[in-house]
């Protein structure tokens, strides 16, 4: 099912989804894009290095943030373009682990281009991680025409 | 940081082949919810030749290439004090199961902010006909001394 883009305006909440993170999900990301810095799974490196605790990948958090998008949106050939800035850490402590809270919402539009931005706001412990997290995506109809 | 890094392009990759296992299990470590990057019919349904990589997947293509930069032997990059700063992925199309992919990369800046050093990365990453896929533009912070 496409999104209708005239039903659409600017502020509105597309998707929210909330991810909870443990150590599993660290490692299990650290396998599967072979990002191995100890950083995100040995406590004595990350405090060596100056930090908290062992803090979560920022392109796990970059990752998992967008799939509410794409599941709103439906196909992901109509997303062009995916731009995130880490600007704060997301520590992940043994227990009980972390809660990142995920809500995208449209930040421009224009529907007779078919064009939206959405923007993502992304929190974990209360704090914003994520800056000029933004999406831009097209109408199907734009897409096909 | 070297500064004459600025404008500098690296060795196209060696090509990369997207399997669907590991779209199936880059997906799982994003949380992905979504049958095109785990289910064949619903990606072939969807018009699809095979499963549908998650959005962020070009970061495995763009590592490879980033490794070059941060082994340059003249770019003086010290790994242990680098964080990313920033990320983008322009789409001309989702990379799918079966793709061969290579990246390469230039230097878009090189910038010092305070006593950081700023490196800004575009891999440009191409399937195996020469078409543009996806480009990767990272910004990579180096931390000074304290």
């Amino acid at each position: 099912m496409s999104i209708d883009f005239g039903t659409l305006a600017v502020g509105d909440v597309v998707a929210r989804r909330s991810f909870t993170l443990s150590r599993d999900t660290l490692v299990r990301y650290a396998g599967a894009s072979g990002d191995f810095n100890p950083i995100h799974y040995r406590d004595d490196v990350a405090v060596s290095v100056g930090l908290e605790s062992v803090l979560a990948h920022g392109m796990l958090t970059m990752g998992f943030a967008v799939q509410p998008v794409f599941d709103w949106i439906g196909d992901p050939a109509l997303v062009d373009d995916y731009q995130v800035r880490f600007t704060r850490p997301v520590f992940v402590h043994p227990e009980p682990g972390a809660e990142v809270e995920v809500s995208a919402k449209v930040g421009q539009l224009d529907v007779d281009a078919g064009t939206a931005r959405i923007d993502l706001t992304v929190t974990a412990a209360g704090q914003t991680v994520l800056g000029k997290a933004q999406v831009r995506v097209r109408s199907a109809a734009a897409a096909a025409a | 940081m070297n500064p004459d890094l600025q404008g500098r392009v690296f060795d196209k990759t060696p090509s990369y082949l997207v399997g669907r296992e590991k779209i199936r299990e880059f997906a799982r470590a994003v949380f992905s919810q979504n049958p095109l990057n785990f289910d064949l019919e619903a990606a072939r349904a969807a018009g699809y030749p095979d499963l549908v990589a998650p959005p962020t997947f070009g970061v495995v293509i763009q590592e490879r290439a980033l490794e070059q930069l941060l082994a340059a032997p003249d770019a003086g990059i010290d790994f242990s004090r680098v964080v990313h700063g920033d990320q983008r992925f322009s789409f001309s199309r989702p990379i799918v199961a079966g793709d061969e992919l290579s990246a390469t990369l230039t230097v878009a800046s090189v910038k010092q902010l305070g006593g950081h050093s700023m490196v800004t990365s575009e891999s440009v990453i191409v399937d195996a006909t020469g078409a543009h896929v996806v480009t990767a533009i990272s910004t990579l912070v180096v931390r000074g001394d304290e």
